[in-house]
């Protein structure tokens, strides 16, 4: 069954009188691994904010699972971008993943057995359950980020939902956790957003370029016309340690 | 004896009072880096000074009143406009002071004890101060112990906890009325310059030694303990203000634990 899981109706956002998002319209499927790209100061982070309910759009509308973002947001396991966050922070790896339980608590925000069974579970899915009680700050960039999406899993969504997931890890961590997101991409919705063009394209099975508008939506083998527009310059569409070609070669 | 004297027993619990409520909110101020905007809060708590004194009240009510109600604007406009937090907590810094030395002007008469509120005079402390502290400590520990796993939560990582609707204004707003009652209770042991140095150094010291919450609230309220302890005894024995005498133990030591801490790990 394909179930439409979020949609966004001629969105347009303003800061200020700048204006950061034009009429983009876009549908993400139940189904879907799609990779949302664009420059940096494009609005991609602007858009992944809008669809978690966390900005309001200035024109048109958005729904998550049929309802508004603040109400939808309950399905969907948030990965921020990890350099937000503060990695002193007095806090152990299974403290962390537990904490996405919260909004699943009672009244005085107890963990019940249940929450922390669900919790274990999404850290042996992640493979850190060794790493339980340890501070997050002593953590590779790896074992950090598998903490943060641990902790998304145990909010047990059906929409996975990244941000810049690969910046700050090696290449060998970043092969891993695409390994990772193929896995879960078959139980739930997986949307990443990137600048890193390159990476991600040999990984998600859709790809999205966004640029203040939506240019295009659709098959990864896509255009250098498109990207150079997208872009504003020629791109190379290659990353670094990705063996295969995937994006189509430019036709001269 | 000197712990004979009713004067000094007040001193001792109100300096263990004090270190409960910043070993306790102290933890949050340092983890969640709100230590500017709480001295906004503990600087603004002089406008309730003043405003007290203006109408005759005990100041240390109409501070709660007055210092809850700024930490929560200040909560509200540094979440909700797109205007630089830290010019906003710098002008309420200011306008609360300014706004407790006019009040004190329009006082009829002299106001003797003005600087005991602005430095603390911890051997001043009567008993209604005394029960006013409980009482706040009171709250502060209730309302941390009810909500724990929220606010942990919330200091960690405020955009997950809203996506995981947590209501995030009300809890960084309650978190700052913490910070306000914090401030009120240290407003006569070490008063309203000095708060800052009590919020955060006992704080900073236990987030030396350890790597969870729930521990570090426990140890910076004994190390907070300790320095006032300390501090208390030092000032009664060199005859100096008690308020600066607890500051200056508390920076030298955890100064000096810090040095030694990062000589052993080199």
């Amino acid at each position: 069954m394909k179930n439409e899981i979020i949609k966004i109706e001629n969105l347009s956002f303003d800061y200020g009188d700048h204006r950061v998002l034009e009429n983009i319209n876009l549908n993400i499927y139940n189904d879907d691994f799609i990779g949302i790209i664009g420059p940096n100061g494009s609005g991609k982070s602007t858009l992944l904010k809008i669809i978690l309910g966390l900005l309001t759009p200035t024109e048109g509308r958005v729904f998550l699972f049929n309802k508004s973002p603040k109400e939808g947001r309950k399905y969907v396991g948030y990965v921020p971008q990890y350099a937000h966050i503060d990695r002193n922070f007095p806090i152990s790896v299974g403290q962390v993943v537990l904490s996405g339980r919260i909004g699943h608590t009672d009244f005085l925000r107890r963990y019940s057995k249940i929450d922390m069974d669900i919790a274990e579970n999404a850290m042996k899915i992640m493979g850190i359950s060794d790493l339980k009680n340890t501070q997050i700050g002593k953590l590779s960039g790896g074992q950090f980020q598998r903490t943060l999406i641990a902790r998304a899993l145990s909010t047990e969504p059906k929409l996975l939902l990244l941000d810049e997931p690969t910046a700050n890890i090696d290449i060998q961590a970043e092969t891993n956790f695409y390994d990772f997101l193929h896995k879960l991409s078959e139980k739930m919705a997986i949307v990443l957003v990137t600048h890193d063009t390159g990476a991600i394209s040999s990984h998600v099975k859709t790809i999205c370029c966004i640029n203040k508008t939506l240019y295009y939506h659709g098959e990864k083998s896509i255009s250098l016309d498109v990207f150079e527009k997208l872009y504003g310059c020629p791109v190379e569409l290659i990353g670094h340690g990705i063996p295969h070609r995937v994006l189509k070669e430019h036709e001269d | 004896m000197v712990f004979q004297y009713a004067f000094f027993q007040n001193a001792v619990i109100a300096g263990i009072l004090a270190a409960i409520a910043c070993g306790i909110i102290g933890s949050y101020v340092v983890v969640k880096r709100l230590v500017f905007i709480s001295g906004g809060i503990s600087h603004a708590a002089f406008g309730g000074i003043g405003l007290g004194l203006f109408l005759g009240y005990n100041p240390l009510f109409t501070a709660i009143i007055f210092s809850v109600i700024s930490s929560s604007i200040l909560g509200v406009i540094s979440k909700k406009t797109y205007q630089r937090e830290d010019t906003l907590i710098g002008a309420m810094w200011a306008i609360g002071m300014a706004f407790g030395i006019f009040m004190i002007y329009m006082t009829p008469g002299y106001v003797t004890d003005l600087s005991s509120y602005l430095f603390g005079n911890i051997l001043t402390v009567s008993r209604i101060d005394i029960y006013t502290m409980i009482f706040l400590n009171a709250i502060i520990v209730l309302i941390i112990f009810i909500r724990y796993n929220e606010f942990l939560a919330f200091s960690f990582d405020e955009e997950f906890s809203e996506v995981a609707n947590v209501p995030v204004m009300k809890t960084y707003i309650i978190l700052l009325s913490l910070v306000a009652l914090t401030v009120v209770v240290l407003v006569s042991v070490v008063g309203i310059i000095l708060a800052m140095a009590l919020l955060t150094l006992p704080a900073a010291t236990a987030s030396l030694f350890t790597n969870s919450l729930k521990k570090m609230i426990a140890l910076s309220t004994l190390i907070g303990i300790s320095y006032m302890l300390l501090g208390i005894g030092m000032s009664f024995l060199l005859n100096q203000p008690s308020g600066a005498t607890i500051v200056l133990v508390s920076g030298t030591s955890y100064l000096g634990i810090l040095s030694i801490k990062s000589l052993i790990n080199k």
